[in-house]
């Protein structure tokens, strides 16, 4: 347990009633470990049913912790203590998005834009949503397949299976396919974020530097995950005959594409 | 701490450029048997790795494709592996940025086999 874990979990134990329980629930998410983290976090939200920011901390780890209905209603109790919450209308808007309401999902981010107009985030995904028209012209929709074939496609002889997602959870790029034929590309995209997030944290606290790559090996594919810039995060998918250091080269070449594309639609 | 367990973790951390080795309960990143060398936090890798598999599960899942059998993190400094030991089980292994990744994946296959 590190010192600063170990002096608020004191602090906290001496008096229940101490508000450290926000920081050490944080601290204790950052470090993943959620079941702690949810146990402090909820124990300081009976204690203060008011603060908003509490309810919004229970979201985000009942968010980490994959327990998606209980973060909508933490962050529905965040919106009824303050409806201009930014944070919580962020949140909400992700999980409209996640359940394919885009329309819901765009309401509650303009609301987000509203508390935060800074947020250049907000406004990227009310881009990608359709839902603000982006601030230069966007190509036509032949102009906009061929640059996003040429980022995309015959990579290793094949265009399928490389996606190219932002930080948030949205697809910019590319397609990937369940072994059924369902386009999985969106529900993937979703997901992709979450990694990357695991990534960065699991290797900042076992100091690591920063992260490179994740990859992966199942009985019917193999997939290999890497960030070509800061917001974005691009996922190769092969079947599992692929060997994985091929694997990463053709992830590297999808990568330097990727990062060329987004420079030119920039 | 399983006698048996421990020696397949000894066992891993033969391999050269290997910093510790661990097995963790999948469902809760809880640290069930550990051979790390001096300075290696073992609960934190535990709960982080088991975080990140948790999550890369979701991703091939999305994909429509089986859980992982192998995961890796690769960083500037160093690489994490993992993959089950049974079903409830994750074997998890910490190393340096020079170690050779093919062997210590080997030595957790074997290590994975005698856990299960």
């Amino acid at each position: 347990m590190s010192d600063d874990i170990r002096s608020m979990t004191t602090e906290l134990a001496a008096d229940a009633r101490s508000l450290v329980f926000m920081e050490l629930a944080e601290a204790l998410r950052q470090r993943g470990q959620y079941a702690a983290a949810y146990k402090v976090a909820r124990t300081g939200v009976g204690r203060y049913p008011e603060l908003v920011a509490a309810h919004d901390l229970c979201a985000r780890i009942q968010m980490d912790q994959d327990h998606v209905e209980a973060a909508f209603e933490s962050w529905a109790d965040a919106l009824r203590l303050d409806p201009e919450h930014v944070g919580a209308h962020k949140g909400i808007a992700f999980l409209y998005y996640r359940a394919g309401d885009t329309v819901r999902a765009a309401e509650h981010l303009e609301r987000a834009a509203l508390g935060d107009p800074g947020d250049a985030g907000i406004r990227a995904a009310l881009t990608r949503l359709g839902a603000v028209a982006p601030v230069a012209a966007a190509p036509d929709d032949d102009e906009r397949g061929a640059e996003e074939s040429a980022a995309f496609g015959e990579f290793d002889g094949s265009c399928a299976g490389v996606l190219l997602a932002d930080i948030n959870g949205l697809r910019l790029g590319g397609t990937i396919q369940s072994p059924d034929g369902r386009d999985a590309s969106d529900a993937v995209a979703a997901q992709l974020a979450g990694v990357s997030r695991e990534a960065a944290r699991a290797v900042r606290l076992l100091d690591l530097g920063e992260w490179h790559s994740v990859a992966a090996e199942s009985l019917d594919g193999s997939l290999h995950l890497l960030p070509p810039t800061d917001d974005t995060i691009l996922l190769t998918v092969r079947e599992p005959g692929v060997p994985s250091a091929r694997l990463a080269l053709v992830a590297e070449r999808a990568a330097t594409a990727a990062r060329a594309w987004l420079e030119r639609i920039g | 701490m399983n006698g048996v367990h421990l020696r397949a973790l000894e066992a891993v951390t033969r391999v050269r450029g290997l910093r510790g080795a661990l097995l963790v309960a999948a469902a809760d990143g809880i640290v069930v048997a550990e051979s790390l060398m001096e300075g290696v936090d073992g609960h934190a890798m535990a709960a982080l790795v088991a975080s990140l598999a948790g999550r890369v599960r979701r991703v091939t899942a999305g994909a429509g494709l089986a859980a992982p059998s192998f995961l890796q993190l690769r960083a500037e400094r160093g690489a994490l592996l993992a993959m089950p030991a049974g079903p409830d089980l994750l074997l998890v292994a910490l190393v340096d940025s020079d170690a050779n990744l093919g062997l210590a994946r080997l030595a957790l296959m074997d290590a994975a086999r005698v856990v299960a």
